[in-house]
């Protein structure tokens, strides 16, 4: 069935579009769901992506950019020659498939243990934390007047996020007391610079080929804030699945990181980065005992929701390995 | 007074069989689903042989670090909150390696295989 919806929308804005195939859900929850397929031509098949709320689930909750800033945003990366899926179309009323976008499907990886591990990727590995460097400073150079209204956030202000959803859990965490205290006294201010901020900027939202990072993907997360928050998150060590000696991503240094950002024109701020990197492994940690609430007072009653909620003492190692680490 | 088999004798047979026998017919989707129920097993078995000991000597180390006597999570809730207003810190003689042991006995539990533990453990 939408599969006759998307040809019908495809048709009204793509010349000579026959129809679409092979539609598949690729994720989604119950207010935001990802599909991709084929848009049939006579010239050969285009590969697409849907992202879209779909009908009667129109508001984005809290934090969420909302899926026409995340288009602009795309799109606008796309024109700046950072690695980016086209936007193809904006869902309008017409299409009755709720609100959200259309584009280019890149063809690639985003499973962090492939990327880190098999063999097509040996010769990316290597180069991407550089890369990376510079596409997220391209990211947090883009034109400000052509951005589209977003939240505002600041180190002070995140805190007492992260505090707020902590405190609402009613269980006490005494490393994550001591990571809210090390936070708030080391809470370096309002940034002297604001940029766009990615806001999620990890494996998982990066596609990667044997070429090194050919997208980035999801701005649900983005805002404007301290540009060292996106350098700090990608280093936090929940991303680099088991390969820890290699802070970014599990496939490369800071200095590597900060090396490409400085090629792009901007400076990294190592000491604010590790301040965001801390941040970064508490937000996890609160967002996987987050995961456990909902399992607990529904609708996703999953295996997988519980179990993540007993992956936050991963959290609370890394936590200890940064403010109080041991010798040996 | 309940009766053999255990529950983590229970489990184990339950989890052995998943693994082995159901494991190699199960693809897709569903064969992720089955790999994070077996691991769910096997932390509960875990659990069950290590949280009596690790519970006992959590509670031990926080009497002595607070100096009251209360239930586990009534201590944990009373070092939260000094350690939320600064009457305790790194510098408290026993908090680090408190946190620490607190924080590797969770880990033993919850997921012996992350790289950090290991690496800890090794220390």
């Amino acid at each position: 069935m939408i599969e006759d919806q998307l040809g019908r929308c495809v048709a009204s804005w793509y010349p000579g579009a026959t129809g679409v195939t092979g539609a598949a859900k690729l994720s989604g929850g119950a207010s935001q769901e990802t599909w991709t397929f084929d848009i049939v031509h006579a010239d050969g098949s285009v590969g697409a992506i849907l992202r879209r709320a779909p009908p009667g689930y129109g508001a984005s909750p809290g934090r969420a950019a909302g899926l026409d800033a995340e288009a602009t945003l795309m799109q606008l990366a796309h024109d700046a020659g950072l690695p980016s899926p086209r936007v193809m179309h904006v869902l309008t009323p017409d299409d009755e498939l709720g609100t959200g976008f259309i584009m280019q499907r890149i063809e690639g990886e985003t499973i962090a243990r492939k990327i880190l591990r098999d063999a097509q990727f040996a010769k990316a590995r290597p180069i991407l934390a550089r890369q990376l460097g510079r596409v997220i400073a391209g990211i947090h150079g883009l034109p400000a007047l052509r951005l589209p209204k977003l939240r505002e956030m600041s180190a002070t202000k995140e805190i007492a996020d992260l505090e707020r959803e902590y405190r609402s859990f009613g269980w006490p965490r005494p490393v994550f007391e001591l990571a809210l205290r090390w936070l708030r006294e080391r809470d370096p201010g309002p940034s002297k610079e604001v940029t766009l901020v990615h806001g999620d900027f990890r494996h998982g939202n990066l596609i990667v080929g044997p070429d090194g990072v050919r997208a980035v993907l999801d701005w649900e997360l983005a805002h404007f804030g301290d540009p060292m928050e996106d350098l700090g998150w990608i280093c936090v060590n929940s991303w680099r699945f088991g390969v820890i000696d290699k802070p970014v991503g599990g496939f490369g240094s800071r200095e590597e990181l900060f090396a490409g950002y400085a090629e792009a024109g901007r400076k990294a701020d190592p000491a604010r980065v590790m301040f965001w990197e801390v941040m970064g492994t508490l937000r996890w940690g609160i967002m996987c005992c987050g995961m456990m609430q909902r399992f607990r007072s529904g609708p996703d009653h999953s295996m997988e929701r519980a179990m993540i909620g007993r992956r936050s003492s991963e959290t609370e190692i890394d936590l200890l390995r940064l403010l109080a680490p041991r010798g040996g | 007074m309940q009766d053999e088999p255990t529950p983590t004798e229970l489990i184990k047979a339950v989890a052995d069989f998943l693994r082995n026998e159901i494991t190699p017919a199960i693809k897709g989707h569903n064969a992720f689903k089955l790999r994070v129920g077996i691991n769910a097993l096997d932390l509960v078995t875990r659990q069950l042989a290590l949280e009596q000991g690790g519970d006992a000597a959590e509670a031990a180390r926080l009497k002595k670090l607070l100096g009251l006597d209360a239930s586990l999570i009534e201590l944990n809730r009373a070092l939260s909150e000094k350690i939320a207003n600064g009457e305790v810190d790194l510098q408290t003689p026993g908090l680090a390696e408190h946190l620490w042991q607190t924080t590797m006995d969770k880990l033993a539990v919850d997921q012996p295989n992350y790289a950090s533990y290991k690496r800890e453990l090794g220390k």
